[in-house]
């Protein structure tokens, strides 16, 4: 099956209360297919047929606000109409999942995949997992519902597929029954609910300079705890599926000299090309990160530590002249531990609660200027640019005379563009 | 027909303590409004005055359950509810009767919130949405907004040296097109009369589907009056027929009151500060473009009544 046919397929076994929906490409498929579903009498779903985007985002609030399992699914514009409300939903704390198919962002017009439009609100407070095929895609919507609604979490999530590729693609994709998916995700109790009118609650209440800082700082302390939730339900999944998720997946990279880092189908591209090389001898390895928000910057930083040259490969620019958005991240992650408590005074700062960091993160040799590895970055794939294996072939054996000469030369470059 | 013996007693859901301006309409509205509804109900805000006024953290006005999201988006907001009510009573989760109110100024309903508003009508969501119009947007201090009436000095309508007039556009008449979204119910009234008011907002709640009623609401400082006249200046909104009272049941026209004496427009305009300018001389023209504009539309209203609404079939 496609990849939206997959995500269809596991919001179907969800079942949730309420799904608002406004088709765009390459998304349109999922809520046609759920429709389908709902028409059939196959889900409980109450079906909202919103005018845009941005209500579509508006009403699932208000579901997951009245007690409602609550989904809507978006893509490229109409992900950007819906940027005002996904701070929103995060700071309401509202655990709505959210599958979303990459697409390049306008203008120029483009239909096709890269990431931009999820990299616009990486910090919008949103739990953000990426999949490299449909498998995942559907594994990934499967485990959002636990993660969001977890009650040390209470964020919503979007789960990312690339437009196209992984969207429309065909592949073979296991599923689960339906009860076992039911028997995972279980019943969803709401803490608070708009519709218990006999505990009348106020929601997104006006808060002044007096408390708006607290309760963004309580937001940051919930994304603490997001990546140990994310790694506990990916082992529960593993038990259920045969198929384990953690917070990233570092192929071939316990040995490796050089390694490519990539989201979403392209690792799966560059896992191709790092077996070819392996069987040249050379020692290359991926680092495939799944969770990219909240970003796992101290464990990324400890898989890479041994690594001697890095490529980051972003299917999205920063238009910032510092590279794409997965570099900024992985370079910042070296230089120092983020939540590093030696160095963090509680009385004045506040606690970090629910941080899992110990201290023997900052103990990782990459976090020695001198160790540090090497480290590259290639935009690549725009508005559905094709990347193949000769390409990301190339970018190892660049990582290659890095490794060895110990010099980058530039650092920002354009993969598979005609300058 | 209310009591006003009987209303006087019901509970307020809305308290006092809240910080709106003295003589502010917005509250008086929805105070009125929440007198008209019997079961439990579920309210919704715009932004605006309304939500940062009863909303100031770590307090809340309101004794039912609230939400607010954003500006433009209070249908939006209010339908995802609505839908998970649907959905959870369907279901059996829920047994309860629910009624659902969004309420929005004139900037959050004629302006930045119209897509989402049409959107929700369309669907036939079973809320009432009700406008609280102070014809500005008063939060941010009185800008124009589509709902400002011709000749209004506002922030970014002002009477200059040059365009001395103010706001040089009529308002839409938003009241006219949701009665064109052919839903169960549309008014339009104001809180002096506030019989007229509880009247149709509890044939608002009645009707299965969406409803939306108009209510003029005056912001004392953005209409420069005193806070003792907010209720005066709505009676004589209503009899120089500036702001007829009427509704739209299921597609029939009808007007609810009408003025024993119609009143010329600037009994209307004269104790307003925000149409002081117009009173200068060389705006005479200015005063007589607006009557006849006011003449026209009444006229329109009343043709429209006579055939039970512009040709329009009363539904069975």
């Amino acid at each position: 099956m496609t990849g939206n046919e997959a995500v269809a397929e596991a919001m179907r076994q969800v079942n949730p209360d309420v799904v608002a929906a406004y088709p765009i490409t390459p998304q349109t498929e999922i809520v046609q297919i759920f429709s389908t579903f709902v028409a059939d009498g196959l889900v409980k779903t109450e079906f909202v047929t919103v005018e845009s985007e941005h209500s579509a985002m508006s009403a699932t609030i208000g579901a997951a606000a009245a007690g409602a399992r609550a989904m809507t699914a978006t893509s490229s514009q109409g992900f950007a109409l819906m940027w005002e409300m996904l701070y929103i939903a995060a700071g309401l704390r509202l655990p709505i999942v959210m599958p979303v198919v990459n697409r390049a962002l306008s203008a120029p017009i483009n239909i096709h995949c890269d990431h931009s439009d999820t990299m616009g609100a990486r910090d919008s407070g949103w739990i953000q997992i990426f999949s490299e095929n449909a498998q995942e895609a559907y594994d990934n919507v499967i485990q959002a519902v636990r993660i969001a609604e977890s009650r040390d979490v209470l964020l919503p999530a979007m789960v990312c597929m690339d437009g196209f590729i992984v969207s429309h693609g065909m592949e073979s994709v296991k599923l689960l029954k339906d009860e076992e998916v039911r028997g995972f995700i279980g019943g969803y109790e709401p803490a608070y609910s708009l519709l218990d009118v006999d505990h009348p609650i106020t929601v997104g209440a006006l808060d002044f300079a007096d408390w708006y800082f607290e309760h963004k700082r309580q937001e940051a302390a919930a994304e603490v705890p997001v990546a140990e939730v994310v790694r506990r339900v990916g082992e529960e999944y593993g038990k259920l599926s045969g198929r384990s998720y953690g917070l990233f997946e570092a192929y071939r990279l316990d040995d490796a000299e050089v390694a490519v880092v990539a989201l979403g189908s392209t690792a799966g591209t560059a896992k191709a090309v790092v077996d070819e090389l392996r069987r040249e001898g050379v020692r290359a390895g991926v680092l495939k990160i799944r969770l990219y928000r909240p970003f796992p910057g101290d464990e990324i930083v400890r898989v890479l530590s041994g690594v001697k040259a890095i490529a980051v490969l972003d299917r999205s620019d920063t238009f910032s002249t510092m590279g794409g958005p997965v570099f900024i991240d992985i370079k910042a992650s070296m230089y120092a531990p983020i939540y590093d408590d030696s160095v963090y005074d509680d009385s004045v700062h506040g606690p970090v609660r629910g941080s899992t960091h110990d201290r023997d993160a900052r103990d990782t040799g990459a976090r020695d200027t001198t160790q540090r590895p090497v480290i590259v970055n290639y935009i690549y794939g725009l508005g559905g640019r094709d990347i193949d294996l000769e390409q990301i072939r190339k970018v190892y054996e660049r990582l290659q005379a890095i490794a060895t000469t110990g010099e980058a030369g530039q650092c920002v470059s354009y993969l598979g563009v005609r300058e | 027909m209310a009591n006003l013996r009987e209303l006087s007693r019901k509970d307020e859901l809305l308290t006092g303590g809240h910080r709106a301006c003295a003589g502010c309409g917005a509250p008086v509205a929805v105070r009125q409004v929440l007198k008209a509804v019997d079961t439990p109900v579920v309210v919704g805000c715009a932004t605006g005055c309304l939500e940062v006024t009863t909303t100031i953290y770590p307090y809340s006005a309101w004794n039912v359950p609230f939400i607010h999201s954003a500006f433009e988006n209070v249908a939006a907001t209010v339908s995802g509810i609505e839908a998970a009510y649907r959905s959870l009573k369907r279901q059996g989760r829920i047994q309860r009767d629910i009624q659902f109110v969004a309420f929005g100024g004139d900037g959050g309903t004629y302006d930045i919130g119209f897509q989402a508003l049409s959107g929700a009508m369309e669907r036939g969501h079973d809320m009432v949405y009700i406008c609280y119009d102070n014809q500005a947007y008063m939060n941010t201090g009185i800008q124009r907004s589509s709902a400002t009436p011709r000749g209004a000095a506002t922030t970014t309508s002002p009477a200059g040296r040059v365009a001395t007039g103010g706001k040089s556009q009529y308002r839409k008449d938003l009241t006219a097109v949701m009665a064109a979204h052919d839903i169960p119910y549309v008014a339009q009234t104001t809180i002096s009369h506030w019989n007229d008011l509880i009247t149709k907002v509890r044939k608002a709640f009645a009707v299965e589907g969406p409803a939306f009623v108009n209510i003029l609401a005056p912001c004392r400082l953005g209409w420069q009056i005193d806070s003792a006249d907010s209720i005066e200046i709505c009676r004589k909104a209503v009899d120089t027929c500036f702001w007829p009272l009427y509704e739209v049941e299921n597609g029939v026209w009808k007007i609810t009151v009408k003025p024993k004496e119609k009143k010329p427009i600037t009994e209307w305009l004269r104790p307003q500060g925000r149409f002081r300018h117009l009173f200068k001389p060389g705006n005479e023209k200015i005063i007589e473009e607006i009557q006849a504009d006011v003449d026209r539309r009444w006229e329109m209203l009343q043709k429209r009544c006579e055939v039970g609404g512009a040709g329009m079939m009363p539904r069975e």
